[in-house]
């Protein structure tokens, strides 16, 4: 097992740097942003030449991006255009976008899961047909619209909700959020967890924990489910990543300043060290979620052993 | 302490198809256990022992989710390429002084801000849509195929740097890859579009497919033919291709419409196509903001969109029931 | 193994979650009512660092226009220069000024505001290793070319032309004769700076400190800004409310939004999309009120296809295409009003506003098919307009023109919009003229003077003349205006020099842009001025 960890750790290192790299090199693409700073009106030459000098920008890019990465490692993310340390939007930003993903996740397990088990369990059946169509309706709608949908309906006709998230974006205002972020992954949670259980429900384990005369629910929680959820666990641990990094419409229609927020900003004012630095941490979460919910999956299966 | 490599490789292979995020459904596997006792199958002896895709063929055919979102498929595909057939107005000819305004005779799905007709735009807007749907999936499964395939077969070193690299694709979030790559160019067709999802896209399908190969390659008939001395290539091409393919193609058939709705996203943001390329992705963001009062203008590409997207979708879960080797 | 995995699991489980709350709780504004009553503004996160002399765009300068104050106050009705800490500035040759400044100002810090905090301040915004990118407003002052050499390195800390004779006064000798030199002075880049400024810049700028009536309370960027009432402010135009909470929105849309939900006082940029809402959602709280904005059709006279003699035809023609009417009430519900000249009304006339534009600006379908024809056709037969999609509702506009020129010309593929994805990448294609087409400008003014709305935008090479638009006999007007002493006589120069630019359409005037807000019943005497900003010290709670 540790040297499976130490295995995995050290691939890492190279999908790291690549990664980085690979959005050093997209957000260089984008050209020079020095030009943006300066409003309607162009920067004086000698202004913006002071500017590409102190931002580091008139060094070719291999360059930029060894100073860059050399700085990440002693900690200094470098500087937002208005001033502002990258590590300080960091401090703001990550715990709002943990809040929001952990309100997303717990979505996908409880209704997801929920859902996926009854209709599982329940194939063929007025309640599984209805299900199956809602997630395809889920699935066909862009995210942004049902995110406007859902502001409209119960943040303004309705007033269920306050339509935008206060800065401190609370738990309880990050609810609809949540759940809109989390929608596309809870229809794939709940198809997956119904053809898992489906699949499982037939196994021969299954058969004769029911024929040794075990209650229904022990059958199904400690034996079915358990087996089951090998692939759903997969892919929430795969979901992480990418809800964290995806939120940046969520965030936008609904005025959470978390980590979706700050790249949408970074992107467009063409700050490199914001998107590099946030996209930094993203590759790393996104990393170690895949590690953690392979050595999961270890614990849920025990036929796996890691060597 | 022995060390039993082979379920790390499959947990691996399961495990990494996972990561494929949110357009990944291939870890469903054996859908519709129920349909196969009662099926034709059943009824008559087989003469001959038929191919997996002639087995397939024979189950799609009978299969009403198959029939219906084949013929809505097709009826797209045909006005992506004949928008003309059922509609006569040309989808750039704009009114201001109709903006905004209802149904109407002769405009049945009313005008959008600009006061173009919802209905003509509507139906113009298929073809940009089925173009970055088609195209972008076609791209990814060839590059994605062929680099995970190769990975697969050849293992080794070639296989590590390879699933380095994808995981290096995989790990850049998509949208904000699209922000960032889409946001300079000024391109107005429909390929900078498709050629960024190929770009972010590829390792999902490159994962499933080198999962697939190794699979295939430990098959008895496989080793044989390696111990019979096939060539490599040929033992690519004759025995594992045909084999590996039907994974990645549900997977393709599924992310189709994924990218079709992740073009409107795109849109959103303000990086998607561009005018004059008429798309649902463009008619959808800017009716959005309006949604409080011409919620028609937002209504009628997004429902056309989404009934494409479903039937893509309905597609995918079609062909993946009909290929999925656990029914056999 | 396992057990202890879980208990692992659980423990950081739990951590992540406290980390995640730690942060939450915390106050809504709100708070009492009446003079004390804390009034909540939607906000934007300002680009660059808040200094006076850095800040160059609206939601900077916002908090500058409530923490400083200048030598000069732009009056929020009428944009007259009037004097503010300034008691005069005297000058007998339009080149020489001495300035007095007003006894008994204090920064809110208790410092005094002397002469020396102006120097002080012009010379640290003048300075090319400061990096200030409003730099270029002290350029008219003796010694510029020293501390900000346009190549090169500087080779002196402090501009020559400034002096300090006293401890409230000081002399400023300018380069050439600018009459109106002391009216452009209420430009918050002029603005006094207190030596905490220099002594401990990282926590100034964590927290600036300025001589405005209000005093900023707490500043948590990318968020939020509490701003107080400064009680001791000396100024006649004390804040009528406790002070003001600028909150920073993802989305104007969600922002306008909240205002409806109650959660927000004060909307100042009601987005388009919205407008036609804003009468049945707010009713009379609602203001759309001239401000010195005018948006622009430059066109890249830098492109020969673009810069052939008689094209003049085909720009006025693509002028008269565009039915600005429609376009103004049906996208822009009226927050726009049609152009009829290059300024701006808040000038007012004897600032210089006039229909100077006439015939060229209204809408005429067969004369402009007529005049682009006779000017040669389109250049290529499709133009695209380049705007960025990033902000400020471009879009809707920028088509609804297009349509516009097409329907006008009975082409639907003459003109098409070409957005850009970023602001930033917008202005380096502007600037290093990328574009093939004409492409939107806005311009806000500085400083209510026709002469801010020509020179730095269509004069030979000017700072702003994106599209390179040349004309001798522009160039010869606008140099006799501004060495003109009397301003009545200086305006009608400017005049003249602008129905040249009408003669060569050297851009096409579109419209007028409005400041609109919208407010909540908890706030009264709500207002913009010139600028578009609110008169935040004006605005009493209920």
């Amino acid at each position: 097992m540790g040297r499976y960890v130490i295995r995995r750790l050290l691939q890492m290192i190279p999908v790291f740097f690549g990664a980085t790299l690979l959005i050093f090199l997209m957000v260089n693409v984008m050209g020079d942003p020095i030009a943006g700073l300066c409003g309607d009106r162009a920067c004086d030459p000698a202004t913006a030449a002071q500017l590409r000098k102190e931002f580091g920008l008139d060094k070719p890019v291999w360059q930029q991006y060894l100073t860059y990465m050399g700085n990440v490692f002693t900690g200094d993310f470098g500087t937002a255009f208005n001033g502002q340390p990258v590590t300080e939007l960091m401090a703001s930003a990550f715990p709002v976008t943990i809040r929001l993903t952990i309100v997303a996740i717990l979505f996908e397990i409880v209704i997801g899961i929920s859902l996926g088990v009854l209709t599982g369990l329940k194939r063929g059946r007025p309640v599984d047909t209805t299900v199956l169509l809602l997630t395809l309706v889920v699935l066909s709608i862009p995210t942004f619209v049902t995110a406007l949908l859902a502001q409209l309906l119960l943040g303004v006709k309705w007033g269920w909700i306050e339509p935008a998230v206060s800065p401190e974006a609370n738990f309880d205002e990050l609810i609809v959020p949540g759940l809109v972020l989390a929608s596309v992954s809870l229809a794939y949670v709940t198809r997956l967890t119904r053809t898992s259980i489906a699949e499982n429900k037939r196994a021969d384990y299954v058969r004769t924990a029911v024929a040794k005369g075990l209650p229904r629910h022990r059958v199904i929680s400690r034996h079915l489910l358990r087996n089951s959820l090998i692939p759903v666990v997969t892919f929430i641990g795969a979901d992480i990543g990418a809800l964290m990094g995806g939120a940046i419409v969520t965030e936008r229609i609904f005025n959470i300043h978390g980590v979706g927020y700050q790249l949408y900003q970074g992107i467009v004012r063409q700050n490199t060290q914001t998107v590099v630095g946030f996209v930094t941490i993203l590759v790393l979460i996104f990393l170690l979620a895949n590690l953690l919910v392979d050595l999961l999956y270890a614990v849920l299966d025990p036929r796996i052993r890691y060597a | 302490m022995p060390e039993p490599t082979e379920p790390f490789e499959e947990g691996r292979a399961i495990a990494a198809t996972g990561a494929g995020g949110a357009t990944d459904l291939a870890m469903e596997e054996g859908e519709s256990l129920e349909k196969t006792p009662g099926g034709p199958r059943g009824t008559g002896p087989e003469k001959k022992p038929r191919s997996l895709w002639s087995d397939a063929w024979h189950d799609l055919r009978r299969n009403p989710v198959f029939i219906v979102s084949g013929l809505v498929i097709l009826f797209l595909v045909v006005i992506a390429i004949w928008p003309s057939l059922i509609a006569s107005g040309d989808p750039l000819d704009c009114d201001l002084s109709k903006a905004q305004e209802g149904s109407q005779p002769g405009h049945p799905f009313g005008f959008n801000g600009q006061g173009c007709d919802v209905y003509t735009r509507t139906v113009y807007g298929a073809r940009a849509s089925i173009q970055v749907g088609v195209f972008a999936t076609l791209g990814v499964t060839l590059l994605g195929s062929v680099l995970g395939g190769l990975a697969g077969f050849f293992g080794g070193a070639w296989d590590g740097l390879l699933s380095r690299i994808t995981d290096i694709f995989f790990a850049i979030p998509v949208i904000l890859g699209g922000l960032v790559l889409l946001s300079v160019v000024s391109n107005n067709t429909v390929w900078p579009v498709i050629g960024f999802m190929v770009l972010l896209g590829w390792p999902q399908i490159s994962r499933i497919a080198r999962g697939s190969v190794i699979t295939a390659k430990q098959n008895d008939y496989v080793q044989a033919a390696r111990a019979l001395g096939a060539s490599n290539s040929r033992m690519l091409l004759r025995h594992i291709t045909p084999n590996a393919v039907a994974p990645v193609i549900v997977v393709a058939t599924i992310a189709l419409g994924t990218y079709i709705a992740l073009e409107a996203t795109l849109s959103f943001l303000g990086v998607g196509l561009k005018p004059p390329t008429v798309s649902w992705g463009i008619d959808i963001s800017s009716a959005s903001p309006y949604v409080r009062n011409a919620p028609h203008m937002l209504l009628w590409p997004s429902g056309a969109l989404a009934i494409t997207v479903l039937a893509f979708i309905m597609l995918g879960d079609a062909v993946r029931d009909a290929l999925d080797p656990k029914l056999r | 193994m396992r057990g202890a995995t879980h208990a692992k699991w659980a423990a950081l489980a739990t951590a992540v979650a406290l980390a995640a709350t730690a942060c939450g709780g915390g106050d809504d504004s709100g708070g009492g009512g009446g003079a004390d009553g804390i009034v909540s503004s939607s906000w934007g996160d300002p680009q660059n660092p808040l200094e006076p002399a850095n800040t160059n765009e609206v939601q900077g300068g916002k908090v500058l226009s409530m923490i400083f104050r200048g030598l000069k106050e732009y009056d929020p009705k009428t944009g007259e220069a009037k004097d503010m800490l300034a008691e005069k500035i005297e000058t007998t040759d339009s080149v020489n000024f001495t300035v007095t400044v007003k006894d008994g100002w204090t920064f809110s810090n208790g410092e005094k505001v002397t002469a020396q905090s102006f120097v002080d301040a012009w010379n640290y915004g003048a300075a090319l290793k400061n990096n200030q990118k409003n730099a270029y407003f002290f350029g008219y002052i003796e010694g510029y070319d020293k501390v900000h050499p346009e190549e090169g390195e500087a080779t002196a800390d402090t501009l020559s032309g400034l002096k300090v004779t006293g401890p409230q006064t000081f002399t400023v000798k300018l380069t050439q004769k600018f009459s109106t030199f002391p009216d452009t002075l209420g430009y918050a880049a002029y603005a006094p700076l207190p030596k905490a400024f220099f002594d401990d810049h990282d926590a100034w700028l964590a927290k600036p400190v300025g001589n405005g009536p209000y005093t900023i309370d707490s500043y948590s960027k990318g968020s939020q800004m509490q701003l107080k009432r400064w009680d001791d402010y000396p100024g006649d135009d004390k804040a009528r409310n406790g002070g003001i909470t600028l909150k920073v929105y993802t989305d104007n849309n969600t922002a306008y939004t909240d205002l409806i939900a109650g959660n927000l006082d004060l909307v100042d940029d009601v987005p388009a999309a919205q407008l036609k809402n804003v009468s049945a959602d707010l009713g009379d709280r609602y203001i759309n009120t001239p401000a010195g904005i005018i948006q622009t059709l430059s066109f890249p006279f830098y492109d020969p296809a673009w810069n052939k003699p008689g094209q003049e035809k085909l720009r006025q023609g693509l002028s008269m295409a565009i039915d600005r009417n429609q376009i103004t009430e049906t996208i822009f519900q009226k927050t726009r009003t049609p152009a009829v000249d290059w300024t701006s009304p808040v000038l007012g006339e004897e600032g210089g506003f006039k229909d100077v534009c006439g015939d060229f600006c209204k809408y005429d379908a067969a004369e402009a098919k007529k005049l682009v024809a006779e000017g040669g056709g389109i250049p290529g037969g499709t133009m695209k307009i380049s705007y960025n999609a990033d902000t400020g509702s471009h879009k809707e506009w920028v088509d609804a023109v297009c349509n516009s020129i097409n329907r006008a010309l009975g082409n639907n593929t003459a003109c098409v919009g070409n957005p850009i994805g970023t602001f930033a990448d917008f202005r380096n294609q502007v600037t290093t003229q990328k574009f093939d087409g004409p492409f939107r400008a806005g311009w806000q003014m500085d400083y209510p003077l026709i002469q801010n709305f020509l020179q730095p935008l269509y004069y030979t090479n000017a700072s702003s003349n994106d599209g390179k638009y040349s004309s001798e006999e522009f160039d010869k007007l606008v140099d006799q205006a501004n060495a003109e002493s009397d301003i009545p006589k200086a305006v009608g120069l400017f005049q003249q020099a602008e129905e040249v630019l009408r003669d060569d359409m050297g851009a096409i005037p579109l419209w007028y842009q409005n400041g609109s807000a919208g407010y909540s019943e908890r706030v009264e005497n709500v207002t913009l001025n010139p600028f578009s900003v609110p008169v935040y010290n004006q605005i009493t709670v209920k």
